[in-house]
């Protein structure tokens, strides 16, 4: 009975703020306050959902509740035959937001996009040190090696010049550090000596228009009238900033709040047999995985590496570490991304077989280390826990696990030595949705001595995902990534242990929302009954 | 009273000196780099990670680190936030009033029932009044703060729904923030039912934080109210025929006092710490939650920053609380 009242108050609230007799308001319980408002100076999931995924639009999209591109700002895009010119058709009479800091004179056009990518290539531009911009995802993503130069044909088409064919591109420009600023506010923010506010003051071209922050309280947003792909159903949209995951399911029992993410585990029962919740689901883009080292014996030998993993009792993991919250993993590439090889079968958990496994390849009186990470991840929310589960399963057959660890960042960068000592537990978590962000940032040969903890290269593996990162026809592409996958199964140069699983409790009031298997949340689209 | 200020003023200079070497090499000693932590399981480059440090002045010695962040501070500039590019001193008093509001409002209610809760218990030494708020007393003073937050939270919002679960102000309410003490812009703001709003959202995170100080106030009180009632003075102003309450409240609770300031003005430290929990608990918008964040992201500057800040507050309020014992007892003033 008490939730009627509070959405009411939601609903008067609309009326104050927007002033229309019907506003309708959803109420989201962030978990915490974003680092700013443009996006690529930053790389937490909080400063995107409060910035790119509703306030900017980007070349090229992903579409909601997938990782598929779709057109955004760009129309159409034609990539040269030999895979390097990219010559994107922007769309005409987009509008940027009117807010109270800022009037656009004028539409979105091809200086937007020059503006939005040369300040982060470029050390002279303008933007380069404002706000102490280090562009993290940019250079994360290679972009300043990739591309080669970025010329504006007309106002309406932009050409992008790549050193190297490169056909996850387009997913990159699809990533929340590529939106889409506004050239016209940027100058006039500079002529004013505010050049900071770029990043205090968002304006997108997004369905979305910040109309107030108060940091650690609550960010305020209204629907932009003029949103190119037509008016949010939704009028106003708040965060209402409350990092406590407990006190977020009490604001969503209370009505306080319609949708909230990052439930804890313990509350998931109570949640799916509330009536007035409807608790959604899916599997994260990402991966957890126990990363041999391939390179030092007797790890060198897949046969060991296949007995190991049988060893491990992955569901037991799931009950234990995940709390059901988690799916076992096969492949390296969690079943959200296109190209997921379900084909594959998993080494199957069968003790007996790996002692046999282990004794075929010579080895007796193992003893290994293994490493787990000190942090909580969504790939593996106790790394310890599952050690010590892995240790008590490895000793079954006969191998004796020490346990170690160190602080993360130290951890980060001793795991990535190529004579490491033992088997790493890390993950994973998708940028792009393009499978060459796993597969060949994680196991390819480059990333030897860097990302690639299981220190494995490869040929076989390597001459498909190098293939398929040349290649622009995206059925061909499929195909010799799950041709990848199979090569991988066989060689084993890591245990994959598992992909969580995302869940998402909103009020029954909310309709059409979809979770983002970016784990971002995403509100255009979304509908609020009364 | 002025040299007594004087030599008072004498010992914060090194103090604060002492606190600028303390918080610069606190956040350095904990082990953690600050550009790896930011790139995570992504990693950076050797080029890219020299660039960085170089941009953010680590690659540095130490002392020369130091020195820069010293001399900033003489000019009033406490360094910009690496993780969200503002200076330290605007996120800092951006967010400082809504803590200093949550303790003001906890450490009035703490002393409103501290003090008589132990003067009382005192005055009925051993019966069973007296038991019962010290058991009271003891189990408040050992409730973990977090679990006790939950459970007012289950009873009185989501239970009962007298109480808001969380925040500043029902959201409702939008107005600007000019002094960023919600139950005075509530009332500039003019709208109706503001105030009102702000005043409910305060209640539990209030009780929450008063807890621990009430506990120690009232335990305080009593125990130095049972030694002032056995003194000599005591007994002969019962013996004039004083009543009870002019000597319990005038005569032996002016000289019980002392002990009992010295526990509040130490209470401000505890509040700000305690204030960590109940501001990430109630989402409440001050400091506790920031300094928090700001570790666990090694950020240098705002820990180095935000640490200053608030010593400097707590060093300022014990300054005030020998200069309140001058006042009752006038011994320490000229002593």
């Amino acid at each position: 009975m008490k939730r009627i009242p509070a959405i009411a108050a939601a609903v008067t609230a609309a009326a104050l703020m927007g002033g229309a007799a019907s506003a309708s308001t959803l109420v989201y319980c962030s978990e915490g306050s974003p680092e700013g408002f443009d996006p690529a100076l930053f790389t937490s999931g909080t400063t995107f959902d409060a910035s790119a995924k509703n306030v900017y639009n980007r070349l090229v999209e992903f579409e909601r509740g997938t990782t598929e591109t779709i057109p955004g700002l760009a129309e159409s895009w034609d990539v040269s035959e030999d895979g390097t010119e990219y010559t994107f058709k922007l769309r005409q009479g987009v509008k940027f937001q009117d807010t109270e800091y800022f009037t656009p004179t004028r539409d979105f056009n091809a200086d937007d996009v020059i503006f939005t990518f040369e300040r982060q290539r470029l050390d002279d531009h303008p933007f380069n040190k404002a706000s102490g911009g280090t562009w993290e995802y940019f250079n994360g993503m290679s972009m300043p090696d990739l591309i080669a130069g970025i010329e504006k044909v007309d106002d309406y088409t932009v050409k992008f010049k790549l050193t190297r064919p490169e056909a996850p591109f387009v997913a990159n420009l699809a990533m929340d550090f590529a939106s889409i600023m506004s050239a016209e506010y940027a100058d006039k923010l500079a002529a004013d000596g505010k050049v900071e506010m770029l990043n205090q003051q968002p304006v997108g071209t997004g369905p979305f228009e910040m109309v107030g922050y108060q940091k650690d309280a609550v960010i305020r947003y209204q629907a932009h009238e003029d949103y190119f792909r037509g008016k949010a159903p939704i009028d106003n949209l708040v965060f209402a900033i409350t990092p406590d995951a407990s006190v977020r399911y009490q604001k969503l029992k209370a009505g306080e709040c319609h949708v909230m993410p990052y439930p804890n585990p313990a509350d998931l029962e109570a949640m799916k047999s509330d009536d007035q919740i409807n608790l959604m689901s899916q599997e994260g883009l990402n991966v957890g995985y126990l990363a041999y080292n391939t390179k030092v014996a007797p790890f060198d030998k897949p046969e060991v590496r296949k007995a190991l993993n049988m060893a491990i009792n992955k569901d037991a993991i799931i009950d234990v570490i995940f709390q059901g919250a988690g799916k076992v993993a096969k492949n390296p590439i969690p079943p959200t991304i296109w190209s997921y090889n379900d084909a594959v079968e998993d080494d199957g958990y069968d003790v007996e077989a790996a002692k046999k496994a282990l004794a075929d390849a010579g080895v007796s009186d193992l003893s290994m280390k293994i490493w787990a990470m000190p942090v909580q991840r969504p790939y593996n929310p106790n790394a310890r826990r599952m050690a010590e589960l892995i240790q008590e399963d490895f000793s079954k057959v006969g191998v004796n696990v020490e346990i170690v660890s160190y602080e993360w960042g130290e951890y980060l960068s001793r795991s990535k030595e190529e004579d490491r000592d033992g088997a790493v537990l890390l993950g994973w978590t998708g940028d792009n949705g393009d499978p060459d962000n796993f597969l060949a940032v994680l196991l390819g040969c480059d990333g030897v001595g860097g990302s690639n903890r299981a220190q494995w290269c490869h040929q076989p593996f390597e001459d498909l995902i190098q293939k398929a990162k040349v290649t622009s026809d995206k059925a061909e592409r499929t195909k010799l990534y799950e041709d990848a996958q199979v090569v991988f199964k066989e060689q084993a140069p890591w245990a994959t242990i598992a992909h969580s699983v995302v869940f998402e409790p909103i009020a029954k009031s909310v309709q059409d929302y979809k979770i983002d298997p970016f784990g971002g949340h995403i509100f255009y689209g979304v509908s609020v009954s009364e | 009273m002025l040299s007594f200020l004087f030599r008072r003023l004498l010992t914060f200079l090194p103090t604060f000196f002492g606190v600028t070497v303390v918080s610069f090499a606190f956040i350095r000693l904990i082990p953690g780099d600050p550009i790896l932590l930011l790139a995570g399981e992504r990693g950076v480059s050797p080029e890219r990670y020299k660039e960085l440090s170089e941009q953010m002045g680590f690659d540095r010695p130490l002392w020369a680190q130091y020195l820069e962040y010293l001399g900033g501070l003489f000019q009033g500039d406490l360094g910009t936030s690496f993780v969200t590019k503002k200076p330290v001193v605007t996120e800092f008093f951006a967010l400082f009033p809504a803590t200093l509001e949550l303790s003001i409002c906890a450490i009035l209610l703490a002393v409103a029932l501290g003090i008589p809760a132990g003067v009382i218990a005192a005055v009925n030494r051993g019966k069973f009044f007296d038991q019962a708020l010290m058991t009271t007393a003891l189990i408040g003073y050992s409730m973990p703060i977090f679990w006790w937050a939950l459970l007012l939270i289950i009873v009185f919002s989501s239970g009962l729904g007298w109480t808001p679960v969380s925040g500043r102000i029902s959201l409702m309410y939008f107005f600007d923030t000019p002094t960023g003490f919600m139950l005075i812009d509530s009332l500039l703001s003019g709208q109706k039912g503001a105030f009102l709003s702000a005043v409910r959202h305060l209640i539990l995170p209030t009780i929450v934080l008063a807890t621990i100080p009430l506990a120690v106030i009232a335990r305080q009180t009593r125990s130095a109210m049972l030694e002032v009632l056995g003194e000599d003075y005591v007994r002969t102003a019962r013996a004039k025929g004083l009543a009870p309450l002019r000597v319990n409240g005038l005569h032996a609770l002016r000289n019980a006092m002392i002990p009992v300031v010295t526990v509040i003005g130490l209470s401000v430290g505890t509040l700000l710490a305690g204030a960590i929990l109940t501001e990430t608990i109630f989402s409440w918008p001050g400091i506790g939650k920031w300094m928090v964040d700001s570790i666990f992201r090694r950020d240098y500057q705002v820990v180095q920053g935000g640490l200053l800040l608030i010593a400097t507050i707590v060093m300022i309020v014990n300054l005030s609380v020998d200069v309140l014992y001058g006042f009752i007892n006038p011994k320490i003033r000229k002593g």
